[in-house]
């Protein structure tokens, strides 16, 4: 196997991009990865919020980007393309196209000097035009690699970034390059392009009328870095804007512009903006003009009713807004609408187009170089059985060029790309990634502490404000300094060489660098101060720039005495700072996987591909779950014959033990080795493993409505579908009514079901097929049938298939008084309509495993309010619990399709696959600890952790701490009733000193 | 200009900022990318998450002299640690009511919640809180000479922080209020918070009591002359208190107890 490489080429550093590169890195393979952008990040870099959570999207997404940046096993390739791609599957040769950035990506600090004197001003593309950039920039502040660029379509050439560089970084001969690379697999994920309003749908007035923004340029007004800061400015006049209209669809479901499909996300993209934007000013009104509002995510419909219910925004559906027309005087617009059957004009102040997304630039060369099949519409085609395959072996694909979807949909199948990416090249793990290997660390102990004081200028961004030289010699002046200097860069690369030549020199045993945020260089120094044998957390930093010289420039006297105060108390933290082990912990390389069907079958398979084994238990006498009972998918796939080769190839597989009629009894232990004690047939069994996969599945509504289980005429989908397979539907029936939403998007279930409008699209061009005669009519609420299955609704109603909506207040009334009868009221024809159908089929709910209910409990992990598990981020950790080591995937994360399941169950495993491909794993220092003297075992802690990290040793009476779970929070010891229990390297002593240290001098 | 004023003048607030890692202390870096100039009265302390911030930590701040303390936290929802914030926000209410009775101005101490993208608003939070604290004056616990008796009321507040029974209640509220408890029950807000506040008000008159009878014995009627509580009181207080061993007779002048308190237990 030797001809096969180690390594993965990502095309595309976005959220999707850096997740499959982190899984794979953190798994023993090398990733390169190639952004044509000059710094990754991608779309999501630019979202002020995310939905369902409002969670800010740059505080989530800037520990990933942090992560991806400086890990020892990704290199970034940005600024760069793929020109070409020869070989197959498991040995891939790759020539990069690297243009030139002007820029020494090993000398540029990221300092900014150069930015601040540039003359040439362009629009900023980040806030899509609303601001400025110069043409030397990076492109936010946040960017991954934090290293500039000159952008030379704008670049006058007049040479004034050059003078200002102190690190010698600006290279204006710099020239494009070609980088060979050697992969073992390809994963495909360049995003998307949004719809461009400049050139299609121009009677919406884009560009001509000031006050009409895209739903992007929205998002950066309401970003609090945007350039309104956060408030909703009228670009016409800069009023605050108090009447928003949403327009949906907008280059989406349009076959006239060529995107027939659904984009998926512009629905909830609206619904989450106009609830900031109303956060951000309090009585603004917006109101979303849509056609179906398609919230068809885990927790979508309970924010779209707290959107109408708590934020009052205004939803009017059934719309779709043909133009937009300008008051030239006041430049409000106007838009015309149908309500109840009539048309009405309505004025706003601004009008929001909700763009849709389009194939990235250059997909189809891409396609071309890659040798990959696309679709329609350029985006790369998939099937239903293998999702994140490209139909070349070895290149993968994850994110919108798949399909329109969001980020925990992206998310989940980037990591589900990087476990298909990585097992074809199982045997090379851990071939060419390098583990950094430190000398033997020198025993510290209880010495007096000698302190290295490094204090940086960042050229002239901090000695520019601050008095460097006298900082240095006041900090000479402090107690346990043994040395310090001042530096030109700190961070550069000779300076590391430097500090560990001082710290041999004065035998130094604890290192402080005064300069910029530890947020980004404290594991830089850190790394510094372990190469010359010193305990990282012996290191400490004080941050004299982005929070002294930055933010009081005009102040240089007191900022330079903020900055003197700043290092005292970094020394002050830094004497009490202790050698801090990292304790390694053995891993069991096998996995638990609870549940039998699809996305549990899967798992275990791709566990095994990745070398590893897995525990399968079913509860029932048969594997395959709720597919059972599938017979097609919506392009007519025989669903039967895979399942068969899946469970055929489950059952065979040596490193898979099934193990059926099984239950979960108990389960203990921790990440990395857990025990499980399984249920066969009333016979106990222990099982040992490193991780769980929950994939318990969902159930079927049993619906009480419609009279099912009354009259024989009304059957579940699933039981239509059936009937259809096996060729028993009544070949006299005419008429056949389905009806959406049964038990779901109720008062009691409040959510969506996800999958019953493409079931229901799916099963009446079935019976179409069967019967072309046949009249279906869909009676429905809103029609979901997102991303690419868009086409077959409207295939549907090409074929005459009658939808007809239902709200609430109409819902269809089914009597068998005189045979079985649907009365709809019909809001076209304002009344009435009464069907007879010979079969009435109801979408009913997909409902959790009520086995959640128990199961939850024993692995302490939690429940939504519907049952379903609950991930620990709804946004970037799609698959994960909070409790480390255990995952999820399928329906027992919520309702979703099988090719759906079948990514995420392959994403839990790519996540579990980054702990058990680890032959130890190691435990971060910065952890609590109980002194056993003190804790009286009240339990508090416990409640607080919000990790299970900490329990109460029912022997001993005291708590522990499983430092291998423990964050390093510090909750539980300032929760702790008893101060029992310590933070290490955020000890009240620490603490304590550090602030001390600013209250005893003078500011 | 009034006389209060004017004695403000030049007036430079010593401010504690106790920012967390993953949000604020990262919106206070943004403020530096960004440019956005603030005034130069803080000194940041970085927490991995503000639920570190011990009541007690942000006690001692003002007995030694801090002007104002800022705690900082991602957004409610929105934390790192994904539910510490909500029990920061229970923390900080407590110190605020411990202060309260200590007779220190609450508005000394801050809680604010800074994203990672808000510089601009973190630069205005700071400038707004200096401002805020410029405006109340120096603290009557900085300088030389401190307020003797609110000093001795922080003290008390501060060992009232550190004592088990209100720390095991605020780190439960949110349980017991919001999750339910042990009888899957639900405590009201209102129910919770009567408890809370009975319980501040007697452990400060208990720390108060203890303070009082650090290393000098008294009497009940003398002590309750001091505390300004009823004898009775103070009495059942002491008894709780000698339960807790924290305090002794220290010996009977004719039919009347003088009590004391060992100074270690009371300095812990």
């Amino acid at each position: 196997m030797g001809d096969k490489v180690g390594a993965v080429l990502v095309i595309g550093g976005g959220i999707a991009g850096m997740q499959s590169a982190l899984d794979l890195a953190d798994s023993g393979f090398y990733v390169y990865i190639v952004d044509y952008s000059p710094s990754i990040g991608g779309a999501m870099a630019q979202l002020d919020k995310t939905f369902p959570t409002n969670d800010c999207a740059m505080c989530i997404m800037a520990p990933k980007l942090v992560e991806t940046g400086r890990h020892q096993n990704i290199k970034l390739v940005t600024n760069a393309n793929v020109e070409k791609v020869e070989g197959d599957a498991g040995n891939f040769k790759v020539t990069i196209n690297k243009r030139p950035r002007y820029v020494d990506e090993s000398k540029c600090t990221g300092c900014g000097l150069c930015t601040q004197r540039c003359p040439v001003e362009v629009k900023d593309e980040y806030n899509r035009g609303f601001k400025i950039r110069k043409a030397v920039y990076i492109k936010y502040p946040q960017a991954v690699p934090p290293i500039h660029c000159i952008d030379q379509d704008h670049c006058i050439g007049c040479g004034i970034c050059e003078t200002q560089c102190r690190a010698g970084a600006i290279q204006y001969s710099q020239e494009q390059e070609k980088i060979d690379l050697k992969v073992g697999s390809i994963i495909v994920s360049p995003g998307f392009e949004e719809f461009d309003l400049s050139v299609k749908r121009r009677e919406y007035g884009y560009g001509r009328f000031p006050n009409v923004v895209s739903s992007l340029e929205l998002e950066r007004m309401l970003s609090a870095t945007g350039p309104y800061g956060g408030v909703v400015l009228r670009p016409s006049d800069g009023m605050i804007a108090q009447k928003i209209a949403f327009i949906q669809c907008v280059g989406s479901r349009d076959r006239s512009i060529g995107n027939p499909y659904c984009s998926s996300v512009c629905c909830m993209f609206a619904i989450k903006e106009a609830v900031i934007a109303q956060e951000h000013t309090p009585g603004l009104n917006s109101t979303i003009f849509f056609m179906d509002m398609r919230a068809f995510g885990k927790e979508f419909d309970d924010y779209y009713i707290r959107a109408a219910k708590e934020h009052r925004v205004r939803f009017v559906s059934n719309n779709r807004i043909s133009s937009v027309e300008e008051d030239s005087k006041t430049k409000n617009l106007k838009i015309v609408y149908i309500k109840g059957g009539e048309l009405q004009e309505e004025e706003f102040d601004l009008v929001v187009l909700s763009v849709g997304m389009e194939k990235p630039k250059g997909a189809k060369e891409l396609g071309e170089k890659l040798g990959i099949e696309l679709n329609d519409f350029d985006f790369c085609s998939t099937t239903i059985f293998s999702p994140i395959s490209t139909n070349k072996p070895g290149i993968y694909v994850c994110g919108v060029f798949q399909d329109p979807q969001d980020s925990p949909d992206s998310v989940a199948q980037a990591s589900g790309a990087a476990a298909r990416a990585s097992s074809i090249i199982t045997s090379e793990r851990n071939t060419l990634t390098t583990v950094k290997e430190y000398p033997p660390e020198r025993v510290v102990g209880e010495e007096e502490p000698r302190i290295g004081a490094f204090i940086c200028h960042c050229g002239i961004n901090i000695g520019g404000v601050v008095n460097v030289p006298s900082v240095v010699e006041y900090v000479k002046t402090l107690p346990n300094v043994a040395y310090a200097e001042e530096n030109l860069y700190t961070c550069s690369q000779d300076t590391q060489e430097h500090i560990k030549e001082k710290i041999k020199e004065h035998n130094l045993n604890r290192v402080v660098v005064a300069s910029c945020t530890p947020r980004t260089h404290g594991p830089l120094f850190q790394n510094t101060v372990a190469e010359s044998g010193l305990n990282p957390y012996l290191f400490e930093m004080a941050n004299i720039r982005d929070q002294c010289s930055w933010v009081h420039m005009d102040e240089p006297e007191k900022a330079t005495e903020k900055a003197k105060d700043l290092v005292r108390m970094a020394l002050a933290k830094a004497r009490l700072n202790a050698a801090l082990p990292k304790v390694p912990i053995d891993v069991k390389p096998s996995a638990l996987v609870i549940g039998g069907g699809i996305s549990g079958m899967n798992a275990a398979l791709e566990l095994a591909n990745q070398g590893f084994e897995a525990h399968l238990i079913e509860k029932e006498g048969k594997l395959g779950g709720l597919v059972n009972r599938l017979h097609y998918g919506l392009k007519g796939e025989d669903i039967p014959g895979w399942l068969g080769k899946i469970v055929e190839n489950v059952e065979a597989s040596d490193k898979i033990s099934v193990y059926k009629n099984t239950t979960v009894k108990d389960v203990s232990g921790y990440v990395g080795n857990f025990v499980t004690t399984l249920n066969q047939n009333g016979e106990e069994k222990n099982v040992e493993h490193g991780a769980i996969i929950v994939a318990t599945g969902g159930v079927e509504y049993k619906p009480t409505e419609f009279l099912y289980g009354k009259n024989d005429k009304v059957l579940t989908q699933l039981e239509f579908d059936n009937i259809m397979y096996n060729n028993e539907i009544n070949p006299q029936a005419k008429t056949v009514v389905m009806i959406q939403c049964v038990g779901c998007r109720d008062e009691v279930r409040t959510y969506c079901s996800r999958v019953c409008c493409v079931e229901a699209v799916k099963n009446a061009l079935k019976a179409k097929e069967k019967n072309p005669n046949i009249d279906i009519f869909i009676l429905f609420k809103d029609m979901r049938t997102y991303g690419f299955r868009e086409i077959y609704y409207e295939e549907a109603a090409r074929q005459g298939i009658k939808f007809i909506r239902f709200f609430d207040d109409t819902k269809p009334v089914v009597t068998d008084d005189n045979g079985l009868e649907v009365k709809i009221y019909d809001h076209f024809l304002n009344e009435d309509v009464i069907l007879k159908p010979d079969y009435l089929v109801l979408s009913v709910a997909t409902i959790p495993n009520p086995d959640n209910y128990d199961l939850a409990p024993l692995l302490k992990v939690p429940l939504t309010k519907d049952g379903f598990f609950l991930e620990a981020h709804m946004k970037l950790r799609p698959v994960e619990f909070a409790t480390e080591g255990i995952f999820v995937c399928g329906l027992a994360h919520s309702p979703k399709f099988l090719n759906e399941c079948v990514s995420q169950s392959s994403a839990a495993v790519s996540r579990a696959a980054t702990i058990l491909s680890k032959e130890k794993l190691f435990v971060e220092g910065t952890v609590s600890s109980v002194d056993e003297e003190l804790c009286i075992g009240c339990r508090t802690c416990e409640f607080v952790c919000p990790y299970g990290a900490i329990y109460k040793d029912e022997e001993k009476l005291v708590a522990k701490v499983m430092e291998v779970l423990c964050k390093g929070c510090g909750i539980c010891g300032a929760s702790c009733p008893e101060n029992a229990i310590l933070i290490r390297n955020y000890t009240d002593l620490q603490l304590t000193a550090q602030a001390m240290a600013a209250l005893k001098g003078g500011i | 200009m009034s006389e209060e004023q004017v004695s403000h003048e030049g007036f430079e607030p010593k401010i504690i900022a106790f920012l967390c890692n993953w949000c604020s202390y990262a919106g206070a870096d943004l403020a530096g990318v960004s440019r956005y100039q603030y005034p130069t009265n803080t000194r940041t302390v970085r927490v991995m998450c503000s639920s570190r911030v011990d009541p007690a930590l942000i006690l001692e701040m003002f007995i030694h002299g801090a002007d104002g303390v800022l705690v900082g936290g991602c957004h409610l929802g929105d934390c790192h640690y994904i539910t510490g914030n909500y029990y920061t926000e229970k923390k900080v209410k407590l110190v605020k009511k411990l202060m309260e009775k200590a007779g220190m101005e609450v508005q000394r101490l801050r809680l604010e919640w800074v994203s990672a993208s808000e510089g601009e608003r973190f630069s205005k939070v700071v400038a707004d809180f200096v401002n805020e604290i410029k405006s109340l004056g120096p603290s009557p616990l900085a300088g030389d000479k401190p307020d003797e008796q609110k000093l001795e009321g922080l003290y008390v507040a501060t060992n009232a922080a550190r004592d088990f029974r209100l720390r095991s209640l605020v780190a439960r509220e949110i349980n017991l209020t919001e999750k339910g408890n042990v009888y899957d029950k639900k405590i009201s807000q209102e129910e919770f918070d009567n408890l809370m506040d009975t319980a501040i008000e007697e452990e400060m008159a208990r720390q108060k009591i203890l303070f009082t009878t650090m290393d000098k014995p008294f009497s009940v009627l003398d002590i309750a002359s001091q505390v300004n509580l009823s004898p009775q009181k103070v009495l059942e207080h002491i008894v709780t208190l000698k339960d807790r061993g924290l305090i002794v007779v220290d010996r009977y002048e004719g039919v009347m107890p003088l009590y004391v308190a060992p100074k270690e237990e009371v300095l812990r």
